[in-house]
């Protein structure tokens, strides 16, 4: 009897059902990607803020340490991010009539907070406690990259859950002096030995049970 | 200023609302706040005023901030215009300037009944968000109950009043100084039109400034009334010691207890401090060799009627009788005519003496005055009267009986001789006796100014309605059980507007504007504080020495003569306050709507309590009872009381004494909140009972008067747990929930009373696999079901601390009720009066869960600490878990219960635990949120950290508890109280042939019966 | 066999045998007397390719239209507003969704096991029921697959309960049996679809050759994966066809097993129970011919199938059910034994509520149902009789739900601490939800018999007489 299909169609069949299989997995391996690329983490992705506040100027710069602004950084779970005040604690005599300081001291003048937008945003599931990982070792730059070379700040690390466990399941590979906490150019010269070592020193316990993050 | 601003200038606000003695008002919350710039604020994790505070800027301007975002209302009115700054000393437990993150404790009072007990409020950022025990305060020591801790939800409550009004138009405040003017005018010439209407003070400013407006306003009258008045005991104690006293009971110097149908332990004030002091003599170690001994007399069940060693079920018209026949017994009066249950009296009796001056006899509110003279009588006979029982004077500034307060000022509104009516707090439309027809007496006042928190009924029927702070909002000042004086300071600005009674007064005695502050600090001034004293007792949350002195009183022992006997034909009917919503003034806070009453485990309503048999007489038989409470409905009967009908749900209460009606009011608001007044269309939120409360009987009456019949139908019933029993024939077996015994049986083996069969399942690992091993914390609990009354402060409390929702009526009827901890309820024995045992059933922590294999996606999970983490992030909502949980405490959003919306209620939530969303699984973990912040400060301690030490961590309900039932620590740590509790001989898991392994175990119940009586 | 399908279709052979021997000492034949390769191909083909479809099928498809819209709106509430809107509460976390889910997953059971288990056997009366049964087993595991993907809280994180590698580095919990679930229903799901399909394979080719219209034409041929009926394909085919077989038959063994260790692997009274897996299996195969029953005698009757699906189906499929249903019987009477033997205090008192409790209605009618009904498939009346079958059929359909009622909400609403103890009720969307569940696998199922041979008419040609005296010539 007469052919309905056309010759080309037994390759076709072929291709398309062993190619399923392929098409399959590259769309799985596609997503995998996405879900790690900035458009979710938001990861590298430098914020508009009211005022265009330089960590580069003010920490490589002026040498500025963090808790000057960060003040609860070591007591709290919340760094604390500085208010008017103490940005007018030198801008009150330094470019004290520079436009980029408006917003300041407007502020500063009709006692409104400037509203900062966040830069790392964590789920509300999540309690994340700045002080125990500064008073445990944990440098600020391991997490928040080199602030001292951000113009704008912007998110450094993907803040998803493997890169916090990569940390939770073997601190020592992260670890570092107390001292040398808020370096933010610190480079250990020998982290496989002096890791293990600052482990034992301040007690760092691998915490991985789900209720030390989520309650 | 322009709308599309993005910053919220504050000052701005509060020249635009802030000062509302401004002329211009407004009328919707949003017109006033900007959405905007108010949403964004709420939503903020961390509110953008911790910055300037942090910097040391002043608090009382941080609170007026937070009082601006917070309310979303033009809340800012708070800063007094004088604008004098108004100082705030934090609790020493806290650095002095607030860290951003961190909570701050304050020192304050919370005002029941004109008694105050003192707190520590926690304030996350400024945001008041939880309530605990002040451990400094006489009538607290650390203990809570449900209304303390319940009140922080009234704080924030959306429903509050929020504007002054005049029959619902919208006023100011000025406006009604205005109006007020020509008043005071009058008043001035004439003070007797002037009356002034309040509840029970005991607030020393409060009290000097009344006294000051009496002298001001020469005839001008002051009366006091509120439901649960206090009366009887106030008239009972007057005619014993000839003058308005005051009794302070110390129960933890007693050996034997007799309660005269009294709630001591969760009724009336010091009652959180009683029970404390109740169950330091009741909790039974290996090494205890003496247990004190409670007798209750009662005509319906009480919480501190539940843990009595013996238990008299009689008529409330029967007490007086037993009193009598006590009396009798120790040589005072003629021996009544009481036959039955002679013997089980006069081994009480024989009790009594054996333990002279160790002994309390307490008599009921609800009990007419002449048995609270014939306990005082007998505590002299026994010599408790210096010993057990101090006598001090009032604490209330002018004792009253309030009943014959408010009769006076009733006759004299109808005579037309009230002018002006200013009521500070009450709602006397809704609760006056019956009888009295206030509302129409009140309309032939022609001045009528209400003060109160919502807008209710007597609001609507005022002149003026003023909205009224709550406690965490102002300052003020009152005295506890014993007399101890707190200042109260706010926590937070006024979020809606509102005004102190003493404001109020401050504008009667010369319209000049008085701040709350300035009132207390300056009343305290003139009577001896300093500046550190003040500062001091700021700090302390108490004024030192401030309790009354012992007076040298002795109770005259005279009985007097009984009155004609009542005649006890038919039903007797109790009217009493409810044990949630009390006299009615918590209609509107869900929590306490929505927890299971103490004896019945009902919720939302009030009912009409039986006995089982009375039950059968109105035809609601056994088997048709079960089918219904299966279902969770009841029938309904017409109850009629003089004349008067209301048609009642009907519910059986094993221990009702036969042909007893007890019924709770404070239910039926017609307004007042949206939770009070409009539970829902089918369910009208319980049944007002006022309308059956007479000024001749305000407990109730008996005799022919009372008709009960039985009304067609049933009635859905938001009940959480029906009657169990734990009698064998009923559950198939026992079960082994509830261990319990005697003390004479411990004595002789204290393993006894935890059943053979626990003796043989006892320490064996049924395991093939070694165990676990717990290297650093192991976190437990042990709960003391000996001290256990039931009291619910744990439940409310767990509930504050976890962010836990509200479902409402429908919900619990469908079983669905969100509470983490529930205290189950079991009766043992015959229902005419079995024993009733109280278990608080948190998450029992199981080592070996039976919930954590079966969740698919480990959303549960195991912890290195023994925890069993509830990951909400990662749950699906199998509900698996639950099913395989055989203590049943997981609780699943089956809806959106957490209310996402209400931008008032944002920041009242604990910011340290997650809002579970719908369809997710929760439950208790041993506030897990406080164990890691502990840890947290305990790792940041010295280079290595160390270990977080016993007691360090305390649970929300352990904290609550007023009994100190529950223990919570590290099992690893040898040295911890939980430790050597795990130790204790009557120390048993739940259900432990199920080889959960528990952390959670509960030491058995013991009670000390009289040897002589049997049964 | 290769010759067959060289037979000119157009070619009708006068039947010429006359049957010589009292049909009293013949056994039931498997088809009727009298067919042909051409009239067995003409007559179930044309239910296929017939060009005016019967009002009777536009009634039934418009009715299943109906119940699956009921559907589409019970799911959509169900997503925007939450389970609960189910009668499920706190003692009783699963109500009619795992109710009905098992019921369903136990309906998807005769089919592998008539195709499979019954072919291994060599039972050629399978024939012509074993593409219906498979067809129905498809359909009942899609309506079953429903309730356990939108039984959950959050139906839209369901993608948890697959191990996928994501950035929090989790795995599911192996541990639990939920976890093996989503495993032996998808792979059940999936071995009894490709088993359905290659048996099409060779009558998709007949529709293709047969089919006038190009439009269809081209449908079947692109189902018939070029089919030619070479040898080489028919030896492919075979061999194909055996090794699914061989596959599946593990399958109709492990499902419903690991459905059954959803409740044996927990410890609530009355779930916890050893011989939970024969039991189940068992229901399964019972609740599975039920079905088919339920469906077949309506079909036989409406298109005409007496010849094909004889009374000699009927009757064996009524004769699994009673030995199956006794089986059922045994375990529940084994429950309570075990539960009172046991001597624990709630293994006991579970048997005693069972009886007494407040469910006491639902499990006197299950003992009804599954216990006493198919007693009756005893008598050759009434296994032969049409009327009867479906009666008892239909009992048992309602038993089996019954029985995952009395064993689910049942089992749950009184376990450990009478503190916790409630009720359960179903609510109007439960019943919504299952009617709706009903409508999709009638949809599919009215789908399936306008469009594909309800009947294997290959395999039906290997019946016939002509085809055996080909098998003996090779």
């Amino acid at each position: 009897m007469a052919q309905i299909f056309h010759r080309s169609t037994n390759t076709l069949s072929r291709v398309t059902i062993f190619g399923a299989v392929f098409i399959a997995g590259f769309v799985l391996w596609v997503i995998g990607g996405i879900v790690r690329s900035p458009y979710v983490t938001n990861q590298g992705i430098a914020r508009e803020q009211p005022v265009p506040f330089s960590h580069q100027h003010h920490v490589a710069g002026l040498g500025i340490d963090c808790r000057y602004c960060h003040t609860s950084v070591e007591k709290s779970n919340f760094a604390g991010v500085p208010p008017t005040q103490t940005c007018m604690n030198c801008h009150a005599q330094i470019w004290t009539n520079a436009d980029m300081l408006a917003p300041v001291r407007n502020s500063f003048s009709s006692n409104t907070p400037i509203r900062w937008e966040r830069v790392h945003r964590l789920p509300d599931y999540v309690h994340f406690n700045h002080s125990i990982h500064v008073n445990k070792g944990v440098g600020c730059a391991s997490c928040h990259g080199r602030i001292d070379r951000m113009n704008l700040t912007y998110q450094a690390s993907p803040l998803t859950m493997e890169w916090c466990l990569d940390c939770h399941r073997a601190p020592e590979k992260y670890v570092r002096p107390r001292d040398q906490v808020f370096n933010m150019a610190y480079v250990a010269s020998d982290q496989k030995t002096l890791g293990p070592q600052l482990v034992r020193a301040y007690n760092i316990q691998k915490l991985t049970s789900c209720s030390t993050c989520h309650y | 200023m322009s709308d599309n601003k993005t910053t919220l200038d504050f000052r701005e606000f509060r020249e635009r609302i802030g000062d509302i003695r401004g002329k211009e008002y407004w009328r919707s919350l949003e017109e006033l706040s900007r959405g905007a710039d108010f949403e964004e604020l709420m939503q903020d994790e961390f509110p953008r005023q911790a910055a300037p505070l942090a910097n040391g800027v002043h608090r009382r301007d941080f609170m007026k901030l937070m009082s601006a975002s917070i309310a979303l209302a033009g809340a800012a009115a708070c800063t007094p215009p004088s604008g004098k700054p108004e100082k705030i000393v934090p609790y020493v437990k806290q650095p002095e300037d607030l860290i951003p993150g961190k909570p701050l404790f304050f020192a304050t009072a919370m005002p029941l009944g004109g008694y105050t007990t003192g707190v520590l409020a926690e304030s996350h950022m400024g945001r008041p968000t939880k309530i605990e025990g002040n451990p400094d305060h006489p009538s607290s020591l650390g203990g809570t109950d449900a209304y303390m801790q319940a009140s922080i939800l009234g704080l924030y409550d959306p429903d509050r009043s929020q504007v002054v009004r005049t029959f619902g138009e919208t006023r100011t405040w000025s406006d009604f100084i205005g109006a007020l003017q020509p008043v005071l005018k009058e008043a001035a010439v004439n003070g007797a039109g002037l009356r002034i209407l309040t509840q029970t003070v005991t607030s020393p400013t409060l009290g000097a400034a009344l006294r000051a407006l009496v002298a001001q306003y020469p005839g001008m009258q002051w009366h006091q009334w509120e439901p649960v008045s206090g009366d009887n005991k106030r008239e009972g104690l007057r005619s014993a010691f000839g003058g308005y006293v005051n009794a302070v009971y110390h129960f933890d110097k007693a050996s034997v207890v007799v309660s005269l149908d009294s709630d001591f332990m969760s009724d009336g004030a010091g009652h959180v401090r009683y029970s404390r002091d109740f169950a330091s003599r009741r909790r039974v170690r290996h090494d205890t060799k003496s247990m004190n001994r409670l007798y209750a007399i009662e005509s319906s069940p009480t919480s501190s009627g539940s843990i009595a060693d013996h238990r008299l079920s009689v008529r409330p018209s029967q007490i007086e009788g037993c009193a009598r026949a006590i009396a009798a017994g120790v040589g005072l009066g003629a021996a009544g005519a009481i036959a039955e249950n002679a013997s089980w009296i006069a081994a009480l009796v024989r009790d009594l003496q054996r333990n002279q001056g160790a002994a309390i006899v307490v008599a009921g509110d609800d009990q007419p005055p002449v048995v609270h003279a014939i306990a005082m009588a007998i505590n002299q006979a026994i010599g408790a009267i210096g010993t057990t029982i101090t006598i001090t004077d009032s604490p209330e500034v002018e004792p009253v009986n309030q009943l014959e307060s408010l009769r006076r000022l009733v006759t004299d509104m109808n005579a037309g001789s009230v002018k002006a009516l200013i009521m500070l707090g009450g709602n006397p439309i809704f609760d006056a006796p019956a009888d009295f027809n206030f509302a129409a007496a009140f309309d032939k006042v022609p001045f009528r100014a209400h003060l109160s928190p919502y807008y209710d009924e007597t609001s609507m029927l005022s002149h003026w309605h003023i909205p009224e702070t709550h406690y965490l909002e102002t300052w003020g000042d009152g005295r506890g059980h014993d007399g101890t004086v707190t200042i109260q300071q706010p926590l937070i600005a006024p979020l809606y507007n509102g005004r102190a009674a003493i404001e109020v007064l401050a504008t009667l005695a010369g319209g000049m504007d008085q701040s709350p502050y300035d009132a207390v600090r300056s009343h305290w001034m003139t009577n001896g504080a300093n500046e550190t004293l003040w500062r001091k007792w700021l700090n302390d949350g108490v004024v030192t020495n401030s309790a009354l002195p012992a007076r040298t009183a002795s109770a005259s022992t005279s009985i007097p003569a009984p009155v004609a006997p009542k005649q006890s034909g038919g039903f007797e009917l109790r009217i009493t306050h409810d044990p949630n919503i009390y006299d009615g003034r918590f209609a509107n806070n869900a929590w306490l709507q929505e927890l299971p009453k103490p004896q019945t485990k009902i919720t939302w309503e009030n009912v009409l309590l039986l006995s089982p048999k009375s039950a059968n007489a109105i035809g609601f038989g056994d088997a048709e009872r079960d089918d219904l409470f299966n279902e969770k409905h009841t029938l309904q009967a017409d109850l009629s009381f003089r004349g008067r009908t209301l048609r009642v749900p009907v519910w059986v209460v094993p221990g009702m004494p036969e042909n007893v009606a007890t019924i709770h009011f404070g239910y039926g608001r017609k307004h007042g909140g949206k939770v009070a007044s409009e539970i829902s269309e089918k369910n009208p939120g319980g049944v007002d009972i006022y309308p059956i409360r007479f000024s001749d009987g305000l407990t109730g009456g008996a005799g022919a008067q009372i008709t009960l019949v039985r009304s067609a139908g049933t009635y859905p019933i938001g009940c959480t747990q029906e009657h169990q029993s734990i009698n064998p024939k009923d559950v198939g077996g026992d079960r082994g929930i509830i261990r319990s015994g005697t003390f004479d049986e411990y004595q002789r083996n204290p393993h006894a009373i935890l059943g053979e069969e626990h003796e043989a399942a006892a320490e064996k690992d049924e395991s093939f696999y070694p165990a676990f091993e717990y290297k650093g914390h192991a976190w437990a609990m042990v709960i003391d079901t000996s001290v256990c009354t039931g009291c619910n402060g744990c439940v409310i409390a767990c509930q504050a601390e976890n962010n836990i929702s509200v479902v409402g009526k429908e919900e619990v009827v469908r079983e669905r009720e969100m509470h983490w901890l529930r205290i189950d309820r079991y009766y043992r024995g015959a229902p005419e009066n079995p024993e009733v045992y109280h278990q608080p059933v948190p998450c029992m922590q199981c080592e070996n869960a039976p919930c954590e294999p079966v969740c698919p996606v480990e959303a549960t999970s195991h912890s290195s600490e023994g925890l069993n983490d509830m990951t909400y992030n990662r749950c699906v909502g199998t509900r698996y878990c639950s099913n395989n949980c055989p203590y049943k405490v997981r609780r699943f959003n089956f809806f959106h219960y957490a209310d996402y919306d209400t931008e008032a209620m944002k920041p009242m939530r604990n910011p340290d635990v997650t809002v579970r969303t719908r369809g997710v699984m929760e439950k208790c973990t041993y506030c897990v949120q406080r164990i890691n912040a502990a840890k947290i400060e305990a790792e940041k301690d010295g280079p290595q950290g160390r270990r977080v030490r016993d007691g360090e961590v305390t649970t929300a309900c352990q904290q609550a508890c007023p009994s100190e039932a529950i223990t919570f620590g590290d099992m690893n740590d040898p040295s911890s109280r939980v430790a050597s509790l795990k130790k204790e001989p009557a120390n048993y898991a739940l259900l432990e042939d199920l080889n959960t392994r528990p952390r959670t175990t509960y030491l058995g119940a013991i009670r000390n019966p009289n040897p002589e009586i049997r049964g | 066999m290769a010759q067959k399908d060289e037979t000119p279709v157009h070619e009708i052979r006068p039947v010429t045998q006359e049957v010589r021997v009292p049909e009293r000492y013949l056994p039931a034949p498997t088809i009727e007397p009298g067919h042909s390769y051409a009239s067995i191909t003409d007559h179930i083909s044309t239910i296929v390719l017939r060009k005016r479809t019967p009002i009777g099928w536009y009634v039934g498809f418009g009715i299943s239209l109906i119940l699956i819209s009921v559907l589409t709106a019970t799911i959509g509430k169900l997503v925007f507003v939450g389970v609960g809107i189910w009668g499920i509460n706190h003692p009783v976390g699963w109500g009619m969704d795992i109710i009905n889910f098992v019921w369903w997953i136990g309906i998807g059971h005769a089919g592998t096991l008539i195709s499979a288990i019954l072919l291994l056997l060599r039972q050629e009366w399978r024939t012509s029921i074993n593409r219906f049964a498979e067809a129905m087993t498809l359909f009942a595991v899609a309506a079953a697959g429903l309730y356990p993907a939108l039984h959950t809280g959050r139906p839209w994180y369901d993608f948890w309960l697959f191990p996928y590698p994501n950035t929090m580095t989790l795995w599911p919990q192996f541990r639990s049996p939920l976890m093996w679930d989503v495993f032996a229903v998808s792979t059940y799901a999936t071995v009894s679809a490709l088993f359905w399909y290659v048996g099409l394979i060779p009558d998709l080719a007949t529709l293709r050759d047969r089919a006038t219209n190009v439009v269809a034409r081209k449908i079947y041929g692109m189902g018939a994966l070029g089919w030619r009926g070479s040898a080489k394909h028919w030896y492919r085919y075979e061999t194909a066809y055996l090794l699914l077989a061989g596959l599946s038959t593990p399958l109709v063994l492990s499902v419903h097993t690991i459905v059954s260790f959803d409740f044996a692997v927990a410890q609530i009274p009355g779930w916890h129970a050893t011989f939970f897996p024969p039991y189940f299996v068992a229901g399964a195969v019972f609740a599975g011919f039920a079905m088919v029953l339920t469906l077949a005698i309506p079909a036989r009757k409406f298109l005409k199938l007496e010849d094909f699906i004889t009374m000699k189906h009927l009757e064996n499929m009524g004769k699994i059910m009673l030995a199956t249903g006794m089986i059922v019987f045994y375990s529940y009477l084994m429950e309570l034994f075990l539960g009172w033997y046991s001597g624990n205090v709630f293994e006991r008192f579970m048997v005693h509520n069972r009886i007494f409790g407040p469910y006491w209605k639902m499990y006197v009618a299950l003992i009804v149902c599954n216990g006493l009904a198919p007693q009756m498939m005893w008598f050759k009346r009434f296994r032969t009789s049409t009327a009867f079958l479906f009666i008892t059929a239909m009992f048992v359909n309602v038993g089996m739900w019954l029985e995952r009622f009395v064993i689910i909400p049942a089992s749950l609403h009184r376990d450990f601490l009478p503190s916790s103890w409630g009720m359960y009720h179903g609510s109007p969307w439960d019943w919504s939800m299952f009617i709706g569940s009903m409508g999709l696998f009638l949809f599919l199922l009215f789908l399936f018999i306008r469009f594909l041979p309800m009947i294997s008419i290959f395999e039906m040609r290997t019946l016939l007489p002509e085809a055996h005296a080909h098998g003996e010539e090779h």
